[in-house]
């Protein structure tokens, strides 16, 4: 059981009045995963973590976190996640030690646990050297982090971070990251972004959002399949017309971008790298870079929603 | 158990913003002036009071009216210490931080009222200590004391829950405060209209509304259950509906 889903959600769906802001998803966690909630602005990603978290009922659909219903048996429920939201939850009157000391208290540890926990939880955070400042004089980024200590604090099984690492800086992103790698050792972790690149650093497993619907859904390892594009980007010192370069072996399409550089299509699959190399040598085109482009995450994201949409445009035209 | 630890919360809150601290500093000179005021006027009626047969005593003439004074300044003061309850913690997003964790609603109503009573019964305590400095002097009726303090902390627990629930519906502050004044006073002043009202039934339930009336009696030292029922009552409905409030936030709109 343990090592099996820590999270089913079958059929969630959310209204705000007219406005359908998640409409039958469907996922699961496992233990020891990282999965990436990926969207645009307003594609219902939060809404997605509220509910899970229980901070929203769903107007359908369940939600199994360990194997116990949320919405039947909340507190069990409940005990098992940690969650940061979009601002984290903190009382800014209050010092860093007292608040991870409420947050122990409120989760239910119990006593004797809760000074190691909140010591553990500042170390992984790195915010032992401000145990005893007011929160509300802390910088973003440092709460921010307290905010992540206090989703960490009662080691649940699971750990969502609605965009942890907004307002961070980048060597604070580094860590953060790291940290978001080191919890998926214990816990699942659920985490939701638009940086695309954060995506493919620290998630096991990736799922696009968009207007309110799951429209993707892999590893990011096949994902990098899916990216290896079908273009070469080369620079000549003397270029040949540019229709000796379309005739060249397996090259279906060239586009000429300037500064002597131009890009090669071809088949997906196929690698006509090598060919294209001997051809410049023999033909003394003075080659200078040749590279396998890669299509971006952003790229296929764009893909991904764009034909979501054409698709749900002809669907309305047919209706 | 948890509810506890919200209501240690919501005190140390309290006192870690200076609204707390001038609260209890202002009643309590206001309080003290009253108090002085009362006594010395007692003083010069002494020797008239002597020569009635069945006087007033010192609980009667001092005490009394302080605490209807106090249950009349703490109308004003409660709306400004429940405002921020629950709309402040939903203005700068903590309250998601209670509602992630595995505690129920009723446990952060609960909390947060208990918080603010174990708040207002330090105001009490305060104020209590001013008419038990003259049992050094004299002779204190502490039956009829202890049924205007029971009475006090009645009606402001019971203001308080108003309170509570009128922070539950907004998120500004102000609001808040202002429309939970408003209630008070209303329920404060309601028995005035119900006196001339023609109709018995009907001012009769208007003077039952009347929360001074309720007060009124224990001030005569007249301990009865309806009275004590009418404050529990009070607060219970409020209470249900502040929870209900709350978790409709969850709910579909």
């Amino acid at each position: 059981m343990n090592d099996a889903k820590l999270i089913t959600v079958e059929h969630l769906s959310r209204n705000f009045g007219p406005i359908q802001a998640v409409s039958g998803v469907d996922f699961e966690l496992k233990r020891g995963e990282v999965l990436g909630f990926l969207g645009p602005n307003g594609a219902g990603k939060s809404t997605t973590m509220q509910m899970i978290t229980g901070n929203l009922a769903p107007s359908m659909g369940q939600i199994q976190i360990c194997g116990v219903d949320l919405l039947d048996q909340p507190k069990q429920a409940k005990a098992e996640i940690g969650y940061l939201p979009e601002q984290p939850p903190v009382y800014r009157d209050f010092t860093v030690d007292e608040y991870l000391d409420f947050c122990a208290r409120i989760n239910r540890m119990p006593r004797d646990k809760i000074s190691k926990a909140v010591d553990q939880a500042k170390q992984r955070c790195g915010l032992t050297e401000v145990s005893n400042r007011l929160i509300g004089n802390l910088s973003k980024g440092y709460q921010q982090r307290v905010g992540i200590a206090q989703a960490i604090i009662h080691s649940p099984a699971i750990v969502v971070l609605d965009e942890p690492t907004v307002g961070l800086d980048p060597i604070q992103i580094r860590e953060i990251r790291s940290l978001i790698r080191e919890l998926s050792a214990e816990h699942g972790v659920i985490l939701s972004t638009h940086i695309l690149p954060e995506v493919q650093m620290t998630c096991d497993r990736v799922q696009i959002i968009n207007k309110g619907k799951l429209v993707f859904s892999d590893e990011v390892a096949n994902l990098d399949e899916r990216m290896r594009a079908t273009t070469l980007l080369i620079e000549l010192v003397n270029p040949p017309a540019e229709s000796e370069l379309e005739q060249l072996a397996g090259i279906s399409k060239v586009e000429n971008i300037g500064n002597q550089q131009y890009r090669l299509h071809h088949a997906q699959g196929e690698n006509p790298a090598e060919e294209i190399a001997k051809q410049a040598v023999n033909a003394n085109w003075g080659l200078r870079a040749l590279t396998p482009e890669r299509k971006s995450l952003e790229q296929i994201f764009v893909e991904i929603t764009s034909a979501e949409q054409a698709h749900h445009e002809t669907e309305e035209a047919a209706a | 158990m948890m509810v506890l630890t919200l209501a240690q919360r919501e005190i140390r809150s309290l006192f870690y913003s200076p609204l707390a601290w001038a609260i209890l500093a202002v009643t309590q000179f206001i309080l003290a002036y009253l108090f002085l005021a009362q006594l010395q006027e007692f003083i010069r009626l002494q020797p008239q009071l002597r020569v009635l047969e069945q006087a007033p005593g010192l609980t009667d003439v001092v005490i009394v009216p302080m605490y209807s004074s106090a249950a009349f300044i703490l109308m004003m003061v409660v709306p400004l210490l429940t405002m921020r309850l629950v709309s402040e913690e939903r203005r700068s997003r903590s309250l998601t931080l209670l509602f992630s964790a595995p505690i129920s609603m009723t446990e952060i109503i609960i909390g947060k009222f208990l918080g603010i009573v174990a708040f207002l019964l330090i105001i009490t305590g305060m104020m209590t200590l001013m008419p038990l400095s003259l049992s050094v002097a004299g002779s204190l009726d502490y039956g009829l004391l202890t049924a205007v303090v029971i009475g006090l902390i009645l009606m402001i627990a019971a203001f308080a829950s108003v309170g509570l629930y009128m922070s539950t519906l907004t998120i500004q502050p102000t609001v808040a405060a202002v429309s939970t004044f408003g209630i008070l006073l209303l329920l404060w002043i309601i028995d005035w209209a119900g006196t001339k009202v023609a109709d018995e039934n009907a001012s009769g339930a208007l003077t039952y509304l009347s929360m001074l009336r309720h007060f009124e009696s224990l001030t005569r030292g007249v301990f009865n259950s309806s009275d004590i029922m009418y404050y529990l009552l009070f607060i219970t409905t409020f209470i249900v509906l502040s929870i209900r409030r709350l978790d409709a936030d969850r709910l579909q709109r």
